[in-house]
């Protein structure tokens, strides 16, 4: 690999080499899928999450512990919102942002996420879980079609698992990420060992974790086999972990987005839609 | 002056939050119109369609020790029926109260509180999870749904047990509180008419005299201070027609998930 590392492609250099046919139809399809519905479910949780902005550990809220997480609208002496935020028992003042923050009316009001991370704008649960609903099904059915696509197009065997010996190169490989230093030329029509193992833990760990413990809190669910979600040690952690795992993903496609945008944003936009990605020939030392 | 570049991310930028919030203010139209909350209604459908698939009767919620119950069990939304007549009742101690059990049954019935209790009973200690999120855990003892409906025979067309409640969800008095349930979830074992929590009589923040258990469901569909059991082979008729008090909001009907 290290012969073929060069700084990013400048825009002239683009121009060279030849296009290559690097994302089949379905998982441009797919992909696109999740964007959105990863986005609405982020954001109508959220507005589900507001409705009773705490997270516990266990298996109630009130077993006599405090919360871990809270999110206080508390009022000043002139009757005006306070957002306090308070985690593992130490008081962050976050008036504006979480605790309290403007609605869709530009009036300050006690909620814990803001209006413009929610989905709807305003508190609105039973509004918010039917968007949330409507595209969970959408990501659990897309994800399936993916996996039994991925599995019978040999798109996992291929591209996706690590090759034999590359998971010695992984201390490379971050190095590599952290000098912003990405493959070119034939290099790039390839997934990176770091990038595989992302897509393996965001695809095959995080979503279907995330997944589970938002059916653990399903009182319905919950009955199939009395107390599985007790493996999450109790339907308050699992609804703890559904929460955590959501900014995991959030984390993942922040770093994602950066990676596209510095190792060339047009040609892996464009891969992304049209499928075909500009194989750079001109390689530096 | 912008490189070539930083123009170009510039735009990107612009046009990535130019989408998202094209997205976002898209979806909070949609929430406003008719149409899109009864497409979005699809996921309700399917979730119920999948729990009713892969659930029976006999699949059970998970049942506590005692060390998990939670110190004082929450009481939410109304805590005292504003009604005169529910403070008569609750004055002298429910010995007037009593339950009407009607509609498409072969033997209505009316019973006093005493009688509830003489009812094959059954103790669970559940977990009760409300929509907003949160979870509290308590003892119930209550008489079992299905015992009572055998002793009234349902007539074979009733599909809803409804619940009418004592309290009136507006200021002036009106809009009882109601719930409804399919015969799958009323001849459930855990299906009870809770008249004791944590072993002493149920108060009446939590639902006195009678409050109904229906532990694979939300919060929501366990209706406090039940007045009435009217079985029905619609509920399309009752107050809203959406089945219950918040259904008539706009929540689940079925509130499995």
């Amino acid at each position: 690999m290290a012969e073929v590392q060069s700084s990013p492609a400048s825009p002239r250099g683009d121009l060279r080499g030849y296009l290559y046919y690097r994302h089949r139809l379905p998982v441009r399809i797919m992909h696109w899928i999740n964007v959105i519905a990863l986005t609405i479910l982020l954001m109508s949780g959220l507005n589900i999450f507001n409705a009773h902005p705490a997270l516990y550990w266990g298996k109630s809220s009130y077993n006599g512990k405090p919360p871990i997480v809270e999110m206080r609208g508390d009022e000043d002496s002139d009757g005006e919102p306070v957002g306090v935020t308070k985690i593992f028992g130490h008081a962050f003042h976050t008036t504006g942002f979480l605790g309290a923050s403007n609605n869709s009316q530009g009036d300050l009001v006690a909620r814990g996420f803001p209006s413009w991370l929610t989905i709807p704008d305003d508190q609105w649960l039973t509004m918010a879980r039917r968007w949330h609903f409507f595209f969970a099904w959408l990501l659990v059915i897309n994800g399936l079609c993916y996996i039994g696509y991925a599995i019978a197009s040999r798109h996992l065997s291929r591209d996706l698992a690590p090759r034999e010996g590359e998971l010695g190169t992984i201390g490379q490989s971050i190095v590599d990420h952290v000098k912003f230093k990405h493959p070119t030329g034939e290099a790039a029509k390839h997934y990176n060992v770091l990038q595989k193992l992302t897509y393996l833990l965001v695809i095959f760990v995080l979503l279907p974790l995330m997944i589970v413990a938002g059916l653990g809190m399903s009182p319905g669910l919950d009955a199939l086999i009395p107390g599985w979600v007790d493996i999450f040690g109790g339907r308050q952690s699992a609804r703890t972990i559904h929460f955590v795992i959501a900014w995991l993903i959030v984390a993942f496609v922040l770093v994602h987005v950066f990676e596209v945008i510095i190792s060339g944003l047009w040609n892996n936009l464009r891969s992304m839609i049209t499928g075909r990605y500009r194989v750079s020939t001109k390689q530096k030392s | 002056m912008l490189t070539r570049r930083q123009m170009l991310v510039r735009s990107v930028g612009t046009v990535i939050g130019g989408a998202g919030a094209a997205l976002l203010s898209a979806c909070d139209r949609l929430s406003q119109t008719t149409w899109a909350p009864k497409i979005l209604g699809a996921g309700e459908t399917a979730s119920l369609a999948a729990q009713r698939l892969i659930l029976t009767r006999k699949s059970m919620a998970e049942e506590f020790n005692e060390a998990d119950r939670s110190p004082e069990f929450r009481s939410n939304g109304t805590a005292v029926p504003r009604s005169s007549k529910y403070a008569a009742l609750a004055n002298g101690g429910f010995s007037e109260y009593r339950l009407k059990v009607d509609g498409l049954v072969e033997q209505p019935a009316s019973l006093s509180l005493a009688e509830v209790q003489a009812l094959p009973s059954r103790t669970q200690i559940t977990r009760h999870d409300c929509v907003e999120g949160w979870s509290a855990i308590g003892k119930w003892k209550g008489a079992r749904l299905g015992a009572l409906l055998e002793t009234v025979r349902p007539k074979p067309e009733a599909r809803y047990v409804v619940f009418h409640c004592a309290d009136a969800m507006e200021m002036d008095g009106s809009s009882f509180y109601y719930e409804s349930i399919d015969m799958e979830d009323a001849f459930h074992p855990q299906t009870i008419l809770a008249y004791e929590l944590n072993d002493k009589m149920l108060p009446v923040a939590n639902g006195a005299p009678l409050r109904v258990r229906v532990e694979r469901q939300l919060g929501y569909k366990m209706a406090k201070y039940v007045m009435r059991i009217e079985l029905v082979d619609s509920y399309e008729k009752i107050a809203g027609g959406k089945g219950g008090y918040w259904e008539d909001q706009g929540y689940e009907w079925y509130a499995g998930i």
